[in-house]
């Protein structure tokens, strides 16, 4: 029985003409934190969006348990009913760039909507594993507050608390400090460290090198579409072996 | 103006203009329904249909908003009858009314529902809910707090628009009006009386919908 | 049952409906421009520091915008003349009305565009040295109507349907004789075909056309 939570196989991915992926191969175990690491365009975030299956791709497998998800394994390979989706997406979590909180519901309305209508948890029990998670991420406080009386750092962080209330395999982080405030960016990565060290499987995309550095058990260099180099935080950013890595890490300033 | 002579005038008058407001607001508030619920068909179809389906709505859509409402009125009352469809002028007009409540339903909603950023889709997917779910409790709430404001003006210009249906011989209170002028002469002051109460109804229906507003705008 | 399609009543009259259609499109073209005018003037009222000029602008606005225009035409061209003794020429009625009412809705507009002005736009012209007045005319009239243009686009497109009323108080206009054919011919499918047709023509026509003005007149950024 494998510990393999996610195994990409030879991912290919085209937007019309242009392919944005062109062969990725990648495995995380339970409790792997991997960061990817490149400029833009390289393709790590649409990597991560095939992942939770925001994104098609035309060839390739991505399991997740052992499950593969998106499409019938080949040679048949059809595109699965949107309710068995919906339910392969709940294996996963997403926080985003645009924490993308649902405005309209507050902070524990936002995390238990998830608990609710996909997990069809009673509306008790839903309220109290989200304030579980609020709690964690530390806006057990403002669980009655709308998104529109909270800073960024505090939305990201109901935000991350949505997904991970769901119970999912692994958490998928997109670029999640990128839209905030310099001041702000603390705080959602010290939940993210916390929940690290909880051991959670995460795959994070991200800019914040240091913070790559600090979390992480794997490193992972894309560019063009192909990942170009991986391994552990301190040779990735220590002894890069590719140039483009070490051209990279220059003007990333590590 | 001779205010005796008008009230008494006005008692006399008061069961047909009664009567000819209660048309009005009657024919405005079924157009308003029914042209709603036509117009939430028209938008969803226009967002979420099929190309063909987008195509065909868009196509009518257009076309009737390219006709004046009174120019539908006349084709709706002069026509349905031709087609076999033996209609009375209220109900005509009503269908004409309904039509054109529905293609400005119709568009605010298309708006509505494409002015929502696409990152509310994707987190709604990234947690699992299905299409439905996404729309029901992520989308709607949503779109219909922004189509709002546009919705209570679409409702004040569908009573605006109950007036042209006196052409056609509907009784509703422009006609009433006209009618109870042609027996007492009193032209000035009633078409006044008439005009206030249009403005009372309109300015009604635009206090009503401010308060609605205030009241499911999300705390900031 | 067996209804015929004929056309030939239509295409007979077809330079009657031209007529109309060039009538309406008239009609609106005036009420428009005078109406900017008045919209021009309550706007720059409603945003002065004169509170009496304010109140007789917002009034203006507020009481015109809540009524129905089709009341307002009755109003004009048969109360009016009863009250002030003088016989009204139908067209000349109708066009007045239709330019207070667009005024009003044009106010709006204007006051919009006024107050998504950049707060400095005013300032900058008098630090060069402008009046108050050259200022208005030079710098912030010209930005505020380039702004307002789509919005002034769509309130003519609606004030060229509006003039579809006029037919209500016999005015010949493409709808007064599409209804005149309708009743003389019965040919009642292809009258209201043609007729709303040509008025769609005529509003995508007319939005094309408002749109290309638009791009050519726009700021270039």
């Amino acid at each position: 029985m494998t510990n393999r939570v996610l195994e990409i196989e030879s991912l290919h991915k085209q937007f019309g003409e242009v392919e944005v992926l062109k062969g990725v191969d990648l495995d995380m175990e339970s409790g792997d934190v991997v960061s990817i690491i490149g400029s833009s365009g390289s393709g790590k975030t649409t990597l991560l969006r095939c992942v939770n299956l925001l994104e098609d791709f035309q060839q390739g497998s991505i399991r997740i348990d052992g499950q593969e998800i998106g499409y019938t394994p080949m040679p048949e390979r059809r595109r699965r009913k949107e309710a068995e989706i919906a339910r392969q997406r709940a294996m996963t979590g997403m926080v985003f760039q645009q924490f993308n909180l649902f405005p309209h519901m507050s902070a524990l309305g936002n995390v238990t909507l998830g608990l609710t209508k996909v997990k069809k948890l009673p509306k008790a029990e839903a309220v109290a594993v989200a304030e579980r998670w609020l709690e964690k991420v530390g806006m057990i406080e403002r669980r009655n507050h709308y998104p529109g009386q909270l800073s960024g750092g505090q939305q990201q962080r109901v935000a991350i608390a949505r997904a991970i209330a769901m119970n999912p395999k692994i958490m998928l982080f997109d670029e999640v400090t990128s839209a905030l405030d310099p001041e702000l960016v603390n705080e959602v990565l010290n939940v993210i460290k916390s929940l690290a060290a909880e051991g959670m499987t995460m795959l994070l995309v991200t800019h914040e090198m240091k913070f790559a550095y600090e979390v992480s058990r794997r490193v992972v260099f894309m560019n063009q579409g192909r990942i170009e180099e991986q391994g552990a935080p301190a040779d990735v950013f220590r002894n890069p072996r590719s140039t483009r890595l070490a051209e990279f890490l220059k003007n990333a300033k590590f | 103006m001779d205010f005796g002579r008008f009230f008494v005038e006005l008692y006399m008058a008061r069961w047909a203009l009664l009567q000819g407001l209660g048309v009005t607001l009657v024919i405005s508030a079924i157009a308003i329904v029914l042209g709603t619920l036509l117009g939430i068909g028209v938008g969803l179809s226009l967002v979420y249909g099929g190309k063909v389906q987008r195509l065909l709505v868009r196509a009518a859509l257009e076309y009737v908003r390219g006709t004046p409402v009174f120019v539908l009125i006349l084709a709706c009352y002069y026509l349905l009858s031709q087609v076999g469809i033996q209609l009375t002028a209220f109900q005509a007009g009503l269908v004409a009314l309904t039509v054109f409540c529905s293609s400005h339903v119709g568009e605010n909603l298309r708006g509505a529902l494409l002015a929502l950023p696409k990152g509310q889709t994707e987190a709604a997917k990234a947690i699992g809910l299905t299409f439905r779910q996404t729309f029901v409790y992520v989308l709607a709430p949503q779109a219909l707090r922004q189509a709002l404001p546009a919705w209570i003006n679409t409702a004040a210009e569908m009573v605006k628009a109950s007036t042209l249906l006196s052409v056609i011989g509907v009784l509703e209170l422009m006609l009433a009006t006209r009618q109870v002028i042609s027996r007492n002469f009193l032209s000035l002051e009633f078409y006044l009386l008439a005009g206030i109460v249009y403005f009372l109804i309109s300015f009604s229906i635009e206090r009503f919908g401010r308060h609605v507003e205030r009241r499911v705008a999300l705390p900031s | 049952m067996g209804y015929q399609l004929n056309f030939a009543p239509i295409w007979r009259s077809f330079d009657l409906l031209l007529s109309g259609l060039a009538l309406g499109l008239g009609m609106a073209v005036l009420a428009i421009l005078i109406g900017c005018l008045i919209g021009l003037v309550a706007a720059f009222a409603m945003t002065s520091g004169s509170p009496l000029l304010r109140r007789i602008a917002s009034t203006y606005v507020t009481v015109i915008r809540n009524m129905p225009l089709f009341f307002l035409i009755i109003f004009a061209y048969f109360v009016v003349p009863l009250t002030i003794g003088m016989r009204i020429d139908k067209v000349h009625a109708f066009v007045a009305t239709l330019t207070i009412y667009a005024g009003a809705y044009l106010t709006e507009v204007f006051r919009g565009a006024l107050l998504a002005l950049p707060k400095g736009l005013r300032e900058a012209g008098l630090a060069i040295g402008l009046t108050e007045r050259q200022t208005r005319i030079w710098v912030i009239i010209p930005v505020m109507l380039r702004n307002a243009l789509p919005a002034l686009s769509n309130n003519f497109i609606s004030l060229f349907k509006d003039t579809s009323l006029a037919a209500a108080i016999a005015v010949p206009d493409l709808t007064f004789y599409a209804r005149q054919i309708n009743v003389n011919s019965f040919r009642v499918v292809e009258t209201w075909t043609v007729c709303s047709l040509m008025y769609v023509a005529a509003c995508t026509l007319i939005a094309a056309g408002l749109r290309y003005a638009e791009r050519r007149l726009a700021i270039p950024h």
